[in-house]
């Protein structure tokens, strides 16, 4: 009973507080209805059918073979990428932490690799490896004269997504290396163990759980990836794109629903395994700082192999970023290397390029002030203060993180097309410039939480209650102590949601509509279609704004490219056909491209129920 | 649980008069001085102190005024624009005083609010403290496990033991006159002499102690045969060729201000501090001596 009251008295004072209890209750409604929400309906839509719960829909399309390869192809990939990147990361953070480099030059290159896929579109790659190795390749074509290179398909996705995600594991291992007490090694070398043995049996057991994690980390950020096999995948379907064209091109929404669900399924399995297991591990093994310098690795045989090796894929990372911007400057690329403006004109003159940088540059500069004070609120909440459902708020901004782009778009799509539970309650909210922003918001605010929950940790409880003890509101307090304090935090915060927002595509491009022109569905398009120096032109316009951001506060992803085929060029394919025989599936025959949608008679026509996403990329002139 | 931040598991917490258990920390007119101070390192020394008026909307120019009023009284004038950091700790204490002062609380309430100070730093802003709380005449609750720091400051105090209300009494009735073991061992240092009540007449009587007697006050709440347990400040007794207690000197130290003892009564170790010791004989280790002190010099529980 003694503790009842004191449990009384807490509660009765969190609700004599107006502000504190609205913005709780605000931030649950938030939560529930764009995160939660549209994730269970995607589950409704998987298991209930017209006659009441059923399997038929998962039954259906568990059982038809481009979805089985795809979920196969889905996880070879991750497997592949997450051991790879993670391999890479060791070393490049092994290198850069253990080795004395003795060179500005590589301790630069190594800074530019860490940060080169934080500016750019998470797509970037994809484009320069066409340009590079593909049919009209500069390597592949101009340089060795091979003319039918193949980049499409597996290889290319694997090395796309490797070389853009191992830098993230790179700056994990990083700072555990660096975490990890030189004497413990040194302890071991003064025992008698070699260098190679010191790693095997002292650093390598200490970093393990590092090592899961950043195999899970990118594995996840694989499987999620959506633009890359888009752009580069060829016929490599991964789930992500098979979502993406079960919803766009069969009209499949039931299909796409329980498709997402799998995908969702594998995701959030990867999260909890990532999040409860091995982050705790990792804390543990390794805590507090290194207590002092390290003796960095001056022998040569050492240094020069590793360097050299780190200092190669370095260069060749850095190399594919700079081929965007000349893809935007060559006539035409493969066959003539004259400059030329001309891409970077049509893209303002033809190509709606300043309705497409205006639309998304306002979106995401609505987005970011939103995103980062939603996140630190929440992160304020999550760490001072004490009041039921707070986990809750904790668990499902974080769930975010786990959910890949293309199944919260499906999820959108799902639950809001028709208002909320089919209801026609916030049915305007759908194929607004709103939904956008609400999108942008939730792809950000995991990011901006985590960042702003470990700047709230480092304040002392007391400075808070210092505030209010002087008679000052939650609010206030908020407003004049917790802010101020936490502001780079936040700042950052603010450029990471900018970035991210700008350079977002997977969830975007199933939401978009003809009124709003968003440049990374744009690259996407023209990429697709083989327009690469368009492509690239948008490309390099959007890095250079992210790039200037970020110069001027914080952290994210992104890419472009060029091409090819007209409408005479696209062949249905046998057996694409969608329930109703109406729209197909279909590859192009000619050049670097992917599919499009056309009707059965091979020429594009539009159905009434046709998603407005892909209004324009019909229109498009070929 | 006065400021706020923590609720009572049972019971009523009145402030003037009116029960403040639902209210909030914002609400409630109380004012305290952290043990980390928290400062809010964003603002300077003027706009920390003038927090709380600002928050209770004062014009700017009675701000102002009460600001550099309360900044005069702690000594920290003309400091108004330095930044929290560019201040020492005393210092730094003296702006969270000042913050907690400048709203005239009906309470102001320290939690420890010297412990990160440095020794010779404590003793000088306890008296202090005690000068400005006297000066603005404010009610304060102080806490503090340093219990020199208490006798220093305080004109009633509470001995708490677990969260529990042990004696409640001024500076001299704790010190002289403590209700059990806890409270004379807390508040300075205590020999404890365990015996059987021999003899009674009214309040004084005489206590049975390693085969002595010694004479003592304050056993009418005894009856005779009772154990009784006294207590002997180790500065109030003094070694002596004769005396009350005869003992074997099994420690002799010189610190300077007095020469510190312990010494075997019976199986009993009885630490003492003759003061001044230079005007003393010493005794050496080994010696046999006697403990001397006067009846008014022991306490019996």
């Amino acid at each position: 009973m003694a503790r009842g009251q004191s449990a009384r008295l807490d509660q009765k004072k969190l609700l004599a507080d107006p502000i504190l209890v609205t913005t709780i209750i605000v931030l649950i409604v938030f939560l529930t209805l764009f995160i939660l929400y549209p994730l269970a309906i995607l589950l409704v839509d998987a298991v209930v059918g017209e006659s009441g719960p059923t399997l038929s829909v998962l039954q259906r399309v568990l059982a038809m073979p481009s979805f089985e390869t795809a979920i196969s192809n889905t996880l070879v990939l991750g497997l592949f990428v997450g051991i790879v990147a993670t391999l890479i990361g060791l070393l490049f953070a092994y290198v850069e932490v253990y080795v004395n480099l003795k060179s500005r030059f590589m301790s630069g290159l190594f800074k530019l690799v860490s940060m080169l896929p934080v500016v750019s579109p998470p797509f970037v790659l994809s484009l320069s490896v066409i340009l590079l190795f593909g049919k009209a390749g500069l390597i592949t074509r101009t340089l060795l004269g091979i003319y039918d290179n193949n980049v499409y398909g597996f290889w290319g996705i694997a090395l796309v997504q490797t070389l853009t995600f191992f830098p993230v594991c790179y700056m994990m291992f990083r700072g555990l290396l660096r975490n990890i007490d030189p004497s413990l090694e040194e302890a071991a070398r003064d025992m008698g163990a070699s260098r190679w043995k010191v790693f095997t049996s002292v650093t390598l057991p200490l970093i393990l759980p590092g090592m899961g994690n950043a195999f899970l980390v990118s594995f996840m950020e694989s499987i999620a990836d959506f633009a890359n096999p888009m752009i580069i995948g060829g016929s490599y379907d991964t789930l992500a794109t098979s979502i993406y064209l079960q919803i766009t091109g069969a009209y499949d929404k039931q299909g796409a629903s329980a498709m997402s669900c799998v995908l969702l399924g594998i995701t959030l399995i990867m999260f909890i395994v990532q999040k409860y297991v091995l982050e705790r591990k990792s804390t543990a093994t390794l805590t507090g700082k290194a207590a002092r310098g390290r003796m960095l690795i001056t022998d040569n045989s050492v240094r020069i192999p590793l360097s050299v090796l780190c200092g190669a894929v370095a260069i060749f990372v850095v190399a594919l970023y700079i081929c965007v911007p000349f893809g935007a400057l060559f006539k035409t690329w493969g066959y003539d290397y004259s400059l030329t403006p001309k891409w970077f004109i049509q893209v303002f003159t033809l190509h709606h390029g300043f309705e497409a940088f205006a639309d998304s540059f306002g979106l995401s500069l609505i987005a970011a002030p939103l995103t980062a004070l939603l996140s630190m609120v929440i992160a304020y909440l999550v760490v001072k203060r004490r009041f039921a459902g707070r986990g809750f708020i904790e668990f499902v901004s974080m769930l975010a993180m786990a959910v890949p782009g293309t199944v919260l778009g499906v999820g959108f799509i799902r639950g809001f097309s028709s208002g909320v539970f089919h209801t026609g309650f916030m049915q305007g909210l759908y194929g607004t410039a709103a939904i956008l922003v609400i999108v942008f918001i939730v792809r950000s605010l995991p990011t901006g939480t985590r960042s702003g929950i470990s700047a709230l940790r480092q304040i002392d409880k007391s400075i808070e209650e210092s505030a209010y003890d002087m008679g000052a509101n939650s609010f206030q307090v908020f407003m004049t102590v917790t802010l101020p304090l936490i502001k780079d935090s936040f700042l950052s915060g603010l450029v990471t949601a900018f970035v991210r927002s700008i350079t977002a595509i997977s969830a975007v491009i199933l939401l978009v509509t003809p009124q709003t022109l968003m440049i990374t569905v744009q690259i996407n398009e023209y990429a697709e279609k083989g327009a690469y120096g368009i492509a690239c032109a948008f490309a390099t316009i959007l890095i250079i704004i992210t790039y200037a951001r970020q110069e001027r506060g914080g952290v994210t992803h992104g890419q472009g490219e060029e091409g090819c085929a007209s409408r005479a060029h696209l062949q249905d394919l046998p057996g694409s056909q969608d329930q109703e025989g109406f729209l197909r599936r279909s590859r192009c025959q000619l050049g670097d491209c992917a599919w499009r949608v056309c009707d059965a008679a091979g020429a594009l026509r539009l159905r009434k129920d046709h998603h407005p996403a892909h209004d324009r990329w019909l229109r498009e002139p070929g | 649980m006065i400021a706020g931040f923590e609720s009572p598991d049972e019971g009523q917490i009145y402030l003037g008069g009116e029960p403040i258990n639902d209210l909030t920390p914002n609400k409630r007119d109380t004012a305290m001085v952290f043990q980390s101070y928290a400062l809010l390192p964003h603002y300077n020394i003027f706009d920390n102190v003038a927090y709380g008026l600002k928050i209770r909307k004062l014009p700017a120019e009675e701000i102002r005024e009460k600001v550099t009023r309360i900044l005069g009284m702690v000594g920290l004038e003309g400091m108004e624009d330095r930044m929290t950091n560019q201040l020492s700790g005393g210092q730094q204490q003296r702006v969270a005083l000042a913050r907690a002062l400048v709203i005239e609380p009906s309470v102001l309430l320290f939690d420890e609010p010297l412990s990160n100070l440095d020794a010779k730093l404590r003793v000088e802003m306890r008296t202090e403290v005690r000068r400005i709380q006297q000066e603005a005449g404010i009610t304060a609750v102080y806490v503090t496990h340093d219990q020199s720091e208490a006798m220093a400051i305080a004109d009633r105090i509470i001995v708490m033991k677990r969260g529990v209300i042990d004696q409640v009494g001024d500076p001299h009735a704790v010190y002289y006159r403590p209700v059990d073991e806890f409270v004379a061992d807390f508040i300075g240092e205590s020999n404890f002499l365990r015996g059987k009540l021999a003899e009674k007449d009214g309040d004084a009587g005489i206590v049975a102690v390693e085969g002595h007697n010694v004479e003592v006050d304050g056993v009418r709440g005894h009856s005779v045969g009772d154990d009784v347990t006294l207590v002997l400040r180790p500065e109030a007794a003094t070694l002596a060729d004769e005396g009350v207690l005869h003992c074997k000197v099994k420690l002799s130290r010189f610190m300077g201000s007095y020469q510190n003892y312990q010494v075997m009564v019976g199986d009993t170790l009885v630490k003492i501090q003759d003061f001044n010791p230079k005007t003393h004989k010493i005794y050496e280790v080994g010696d046999e001596a006697f403990v001397s002190f006067t009846r008014g010099d022991v306490h019996a529980l």
